[in-house]
C-alpha cells in the first residue's frame, strides 16, 4: 500500500512528482518526456427539497505522462504516486511508444519557458472551507426559499488543486489553485422556477443568501407561465445563459486544431459578431479564475479571440502551433488530445448599460435566465438547438410582464453574435462546460424560438 | 453484432498481471477498517467501494495514430448514514491509516447533512449479498497486442480515406476494466470485474461551410460488455467505403424540407430516443426531485404509476441488467442490490421506475438494483441499467419500411436536446432517406425531428422483431453534481411513428 500523498494545494510536491516522472521515462528510454501531475481535493454538498441529500469528498491525483521515442509516442497515466507505481507508468508509455510509428510532423515537445506567478488564483477560505461551511451556505439558500415558499436545490462546492508539469526540454511550472461555486435552483407550485448561481476562486466571496433570494424571487415571479407561440423574438439573455454561446465558442470555433480540419467558421478577418462583441482568452484576468499554463506547461497568452466583432487570433497548442509556423499560446490539454487546444477562460467585453437598461430598451421580446441541454445541430455553422429553462419572461414597453412556458430554440449562435445590440456593463464570473468565463449580459436584437412545451 | 458464445476470464490472474495496489488478502482488512471506524463514529450504516479501473484508447484521424493512451486508477470511497443523513469520503491513498481519514471525514460529513435535512433516510431492506460476478469475455482485450489492435484499425481509416472527397476522418478503440469490491456493514461483501470495449469510424466532408458526419457503427463507435471479439464482429473495415460514400454524398443532398410526416427510427437512433425520453424520465430520484440542479425532474411523477398512458399498446420498455452485452449488466449495483429486469412501459403504460434502496420506498417499491457510481471517487446514482424497448413479434425492420407508404428514415444520431422534465424534445440524424411505396430512396442532408415525448410514444404504430433487435451502448451519460459519466445499455429493433415535426433547422 501506498504512502499518503496529500498533494492538493502543494505545487512544489506535484513538481517534485512530475520530475521524478521524468526521470522515470528517461530511465526507460525516452528522448523526450512530459509528465502533468494534478493534484485535487475537492468536496460537494448538495441539496434537493429543501435538504442536503448528497454530500461528498475525495482526493484525488493524475499523472500524465507522453513518452517519446524517435517520434514515435505514448501516453499513460495514473493515480499512483509511489515508485512501483512510476515506473510501471513509465514501462507502459515506453510499451506504447514501441508499437506505433512515428508521427512523421511531430514537432518536439513545447521549448521550456518560464509562467510567470499568477496572482488572485488561491483563496485559503476554499482551501480549508469545511463540510459546515458548505452545509451554513446551503441552509442559507434554503432560508431565503422557505422565506418565498418555494423549494430549494443546489450545490456548493469547493475544489484545492495543484498542477505542475516538468519536461525533459526544461519546462518546470507549478502553480496552486482554488475554486467555488454554489448554484441553486428553487421550485414552487403553480410551475414556477427560478436559477441563481455566484462562484470563484474564494468560497468566502459567495454569498450564499443572496444567491438564494435571487433564485427564490425569480421562481416566485415565474408562477403560472403562459403559451407563447414560437417565432423570432428580441431578448435579453442572462449572464447564465450567455456562458452557452461562450461555451460554444470556444468549442466549435476557436481552437486551431477545429480551424485547421476545416470544422470551424474561423476564418482571420470574417465578421462573426457584432460590433459591439469583444471576446478575449485570458488565463491571468483574476476577474476569472486564474491559469498560468497549459498542460504541455506553456504559459498561457491573452488571445483576442473576437475584436469588434471581426475574428482574430486562434489557441494553439505546440502541436497546431507548429503546423502553423507559430509558437503555442498555452491551451493544450492533456495528450493525448485528439480534440486539440481550446480557450478556456473567455472574457466577454463589458458594454454600457446595466441590466435594467438592456431589458428596459426591450418593445417586445423575452427575458432568458438560462439554456438547457444545448447541443449543435449543425457545427460548422453553429446552428444549436436547447430549451430554455428557470425563469423566461415576457417584455413589454420595457417591462417584465409575466413568465411564459418554456421554449426550444434553434439558432445559430453566429447569427446571436451579430444580432447584440446591447451588452450589460456588469459581468458575472460563472462556470462553463468547459472552463470559467466573466460574463456580461446581452440584448439582441432577434433569436429563433422553434418550439414550444404546451399547457396540460 | 450478434455476441458469440462467452466463456469466463480469470480476473485475479489480470490482476495480478496489472500489479493491484490492494492485495487480496489487504482487501478485507481495508473494507473491514472502513466499516469499523464508520461503525464506531456513528455510523447506523457503511459500505464501502475499492475500484480499480483500467482503460485503453486508440484514436487514428486521417490515417495517423494521434493518440494512444493507457489509464490506470484506483482507489476507495466509504458512504455512511447518520442520524438518517449521508455523508462520502474517498481517497486514492490505500492505507488503513488513510482509510481512517476517509472513514471518519465522512461521518463528519454526514452530521454536516443532518443540519438540513427534513426526512430521514431510511434503506429497504435487502439481504446481505456475497459472490463474485464476472462479465464474460472471450478475446480479452488487454490481452491483444497492441500492434494488432493498431493496424485493424488502421486498416478501417484506410479504407475511409481511400474514398475521394473526405476532408479527415477519425477511428477510434476503447476499453475499460473494472475490479470491483463492495462491502456493507450489513455484511455484504461481493467481487465484480466488468470489462467494455467500445470501436467506431467516423468520416468527414466539407464543402464551404457545410460538413457532413457518418460514422460506422454509432457516433463515438459501438460499445458493449465484451471483448476484442466483439470489435472484430463489427467489421469495421467492410463498412468503411460504404460510410465514407454516405458522407460526401450528403453534401449535394437537398436538406430535409420542413412538415409533418410519418418516420421510421433505424435502431442506431432509435436507441437514443429510448435513452433520452424513456430511460431518464424513469429515473426516480429525477421524479423525487433530487437531480433538479443539474440534470432536471422528470414528468414521470409518482401519481402518475400505473396509469399514465406514456405509449401505444406496442410499447413495452424494461430496464433489464442481466441481459447479455449490455453496457447496464453486471451481479450487483453498487448497492448491494441484485442485477434484476424490471418493467418501466408495459402495453403502453407507466408501470415502474429505475430505483434505489432509497427511494423506492417513497414509492412503495423495493429496489430495482440501478444504483451505480462512476469510479471510486464518486457515490453511486440512480442510472439506467439495459433500458430495452422490446421486439414485437409480426413485422421485422424491413417489413416496417416495405409497408410504409410515405415516410422518412432516420439513421444515426448526430445531436440530441430535451428538456429539464423530458418531455419537449428534437433530435438530428446523420442521415435521412425518403421511403416511397416501402421503397427507401432519396437522401437528405441535416435531418431533424421533434416532439412531445408520450405525444412521439403514442404514435408508435409499428415496432420491429427480433431479427433486428440488438444491444446499443451509450458510454457518456452525465449526470450528477459532480458530474459522472455513465455506461448504460439500450436494446432496440426499430420502430415507426406517425404525424412527427420533421426539418427544424431555425
Amino acid at each position: 500500500m501506498s504512502e499518503r500523498h496529500g498533494m492538493g494545494g502543494d505545487p512544489e510536491e506535484t513538481l517534485r512528482l512530475a520530475e521524478r516522472v521524468v526521470a522515470a521515462a528517461e530511465a526507460a528510454g525516452a528522448g523526450e518526456a512530459e509528465a502533468m501531475v494534478y493534484a485535487t481535493e475537492s468536496a460537494l454538498t448538495r441539496f434537493a427539497n429543501s435538504e442536503i441529500h448528497q454530500n461528498v469528498s475525495s482526493a484525488e491525483l493524475f499523472v500524465n505522462l507522453r513518452f517519446v521515442r524517435d517520434s514515435r509516442i505514448g501516453v499513460a497515466s495514473t493515480g499512483r504516486a509511489d515508485d512501483e507505481g512510476i515506473r510501471a507508468l513509465a514501462a507502459r508509455a515506453a510499451s506504447i511508444a514501441d508499437n506505433v510509428e512515428p508521427l512523421e510532423e511531430w514537432a518536439g515537445l513545447p521549448e521550456a519557458g518560464r509562467a510567470a506567478p499568477i496572482t488572485g488564483a488561491w483563496a485559503e477560505g476554499t482551501a480549508h472551507a469545511t463540510p459546515e461551511l458548505r452545509s451554513d451556505g446551503a441552509r442559507a439558500v434554503i432560508a431565503a426559499a422557505d422565506e418565498a415558499g418555494v423549494g430549494a436545490y443546489g450545490s456548493f462546492s469547493t475544489e484545492a488543486s495543484a498542477v505542475a508539469v516538468a519536461t525533459s526540454r526544461g519546462i518546470r511550472n507549478a502553480e496552486r489553485r482554488t475554486s467555488s461555486r454554489l448554484i441553486a435552483v428553487t421550485m414552487g407550485p403553480d410551475d414556477g422556477t427560478g436559477y441563481a448561481e455566484q462562484g470563484g476562486v474564494d468560497a468566502e466571496s459567495i454569498d450564499p443568501a443572496a444567491v438564494g433570494r435571487e433564485a427564490a424571487e425569480r421562481a416566485r415571479t415565474s408562477v403560472h407561465p403562459v403559451d407563447i407561440e414560437p417565432g423570432d423574438y428580441p431578448v435579453v439573455l442572462n449572464h447564465y445563459a450567455v456562458t452557452d454561446l461562450l461555451d460554444y465558442l470556444s468549442y466549435l470555433g476557436f481552437s486551431a486544431l477545429a480551424a485547421q480540419e476545416g470544422r470551424s467558421f474561423y476564418e482571420p478577418g470574417r465578421r462573426v459578431g457584432s460590433p459591439l462583441v469583444t471576446v478575449v482568452d485570458d488565463g491571468r484576468d483574476p476577474a476569472g479564475v486564474p491559469e498560468g499554463f497549459d498542460a504541455e506547461g506553456v504559459p498561457k497568452q491573452r488571445l483576442t479571440l473576437i475584436e469588434a466583432g471581426i475574428c482574430r487570433d486562434l489557441a494553439y497548442d505546440a502541436q497546431t502551433a507548429a503546423k502553423a509556423g507559430r509558437r503555442s499560446t498555452g491551451h493544450g490539454l492533456p495528450a493525448p488530445n485528439p480534440w486539440g487546444p481550446l480557450p478556456t477562460n473567455l472574457v466577454m467585453t463589458p458594454g454600457d448599460d446595466s441590466f435594467d437598461e438592456l431589458v428596459g430598451a426591450m418593445d417586445r421580446g423575452l427575458l432568458v435566465t438560462r439554456f438547457h441541454y444545448t447541443n449543435p445541430v449543425h457545427p460548422k455553422r453553429m446552428v444549436i438547438t436547447g430549451m430554455t429553462r428557470d425563469g423566461t419572461f415576457l417584455v413589454e414597453g420595457g417591462r417584465i410582464v409575466g413568465p411564459v412556458r418554456n421554449l426550444r430554440f434553434t439558432m445559430s449562435y453566429l447569427d446571436a453574435m451579430a444580432n447584440v445590440e446591447a451588452i450589460s456593463r456588469e459581468r458575472r464570473c460563472l462556470r462553463g462546460e468547459l472552463g470559467w468565463f466573466v460574463t456580461p449580459a446581452l440584448r439582441l436584437s432577434s433569436f429563433s424560438f422553434t418550439g414550444a412545451t404546451r399547457a396540460g | 453484432m450478434s455476441l458469440p458464445a462467452a466463456r469466463r476470464i480469470t480476473p485475479f490472474a489480470l490482476q495480478h498481471t496489472a500489479r493491484a495496489l490492494v492485495t487480496l488478502a489487504a482487501m478485507r482488512d481495508l473494507t473491514a477498517r472502513a466499516l469499523d471506524t464508520a461503525t464506531a463514529l456513528g455510523a447506523t450504516y457503511a459500505d464501502v467501494r475499492v475500484v480499480r479501473r483500467l482503460e485503453e484508447s486508440i484514436t487514428i484521424k486521417s490515417q495517423r495514430v494521434e493518440g494512444v493512451h493507457s489509464g490506470e486508477s484506483e482507489g476507495f470511497g466509504v458512504r455512511v448514514l447518520v442520524g438518517g443523513a449521508w455523508g462520502f469520503s474517498s481517497s486514492h491513498h490505500l492505507s488503513l491509516d488513510e482509510t481512517d481519514r476517509v472513514a471518519a471525514e465522512a461521518v463528519r460529513i454526514a452530521k454536516a447533512s443532518a443540519t438540513a435535512l427534513r426526512t430521514p433516510v431510511t434503506l429497504d431492506d435487502r439481504p446481505s449479498v456475497h459472490g463474485r460476478f464476472e462479465s464474460p469475455v472471450i478475446e480479452d482485450p488487454f490481452a491483444v497486442a497492441l500492434d494488432v489492435k493498431i493496424a485493424d484499425l488502421l486498416a478501417a481509416d484506410r479504407a475511409l480515406n481511400d474514398v475521394k472527397g473526405i476532408a479527415y476522418s477519425e477511428s477510434l478503440y476503447a476499453a475499460q476494466r473494472e475490479w470491483k469490491t463492495f462491502a456493507a456493514s450489513d455484511g455484504s461483501y461481493t467481487e465484480q470485474v466488468i470489462t467494455h470495449v467500445g470501436s467506431g469510424l467516423e468520416a468527414n466532408a466539407i464543402d464551404g461551410d457545410e460538413h457532413q458526419r457518418r460514422s460506422y457503427p454509432d457516433n463515438g463507435g459501438a460499445w458493449a460488455s465484451a471483448g476484442y471479439e466483439y470489435v472484430r464482429g463489427l467489421n469495421l473495415a467492410g463498412n468503411a467505403e460504404r460510410v465514407a460514400s454516405e458522407a460526401v454524398e450528403l453534401l449535394s443532398a437537398p436538406p430535409l424540407p420542413a412538415g409533418t410526416r410519418t418516420i421510421v427510427l433505424h435502431p442506431s437512433q432509435l436507441y437514443m430516443q429510448v435513452h433520452e425520453s424513456c430511460g431518464h424520465p424513469t429515473e426516480l430520484d429525477r421524479a423525487l426531485g433530487t437531480e433538479a440542479s443539474y440534470a432536471g425532474t422528470s414528468f414521470l411523477t409518482p401519481d402518475l404509476l400505473g396509469s399514465f398512458r406514456y405509449g401505444s399498446e406496442v410499447c413495452d420498455i424494461v430496464a433489464d441488467a442481466t441481459v447479455p452485452g449490455g453496457l447496464g449488466t453486471f451481479g450487483w449495483d453498487d448497492e448491494g442490490v441484485e442485477a434484476q429486469r424490471v418493467p418501466l412501459i408495459k402495453e403502453g403504460i407507466f408501470v415502474g421506475y429505475l430505483s434505489s434502496r432509497e427511494t423506492a420506498p417513497r414509492v412503495g417499491r423495493r429496489s430495482g438494483g440501478a444504483m451505480r457510481a462512476d469510479g471510486w471517487n464518486r457515490i453511486p446514482l440512480i442510472r439506467m441499467t439495459n433500458v430495452n424497448l422490446l421486439p414485437r413479434p409480426g413485422m421485422s425492420f424491413e417489413d416496417i419500411i416495405a409497408d410504409t407508404d410515405d415516410g422518412l428514415l432516420f439513421e444515426t444520431n448526430r445531436s440530441w436536446s430535451i428538456d429539464d422534465r423530458r418531455l419537449n424534445f428534437q433530435f438530428a440524424t446523420e442521415v435521412c432517406r425518403e421511403i416511397k411505396g416501402g421503397k427507401v430512396g432519396r437522401l437528405y442532408r441535416n435531418a431533424t425531428y421533434t416532439g412531445i415525448t408520450y405525444e412521439l410514444w403514442r404514435s408508435m404504430d409499428a415496432v420491429g422483431d427480433a431479427s433486428s433487435w440488438q444491444m446499443w451502448g451509450t458510454p457518456n451519460c452525465g449526470k450528477g453534481e459532480p458530474v459522472q459519466s455513465g455506461h448504460v445499455g439500450h436494446g432496440v429493433s426499430g420502430a415507426r411513428f406517425r404525424n412527427v415535426r420533421v426539418g427544424v433547422m431555425g
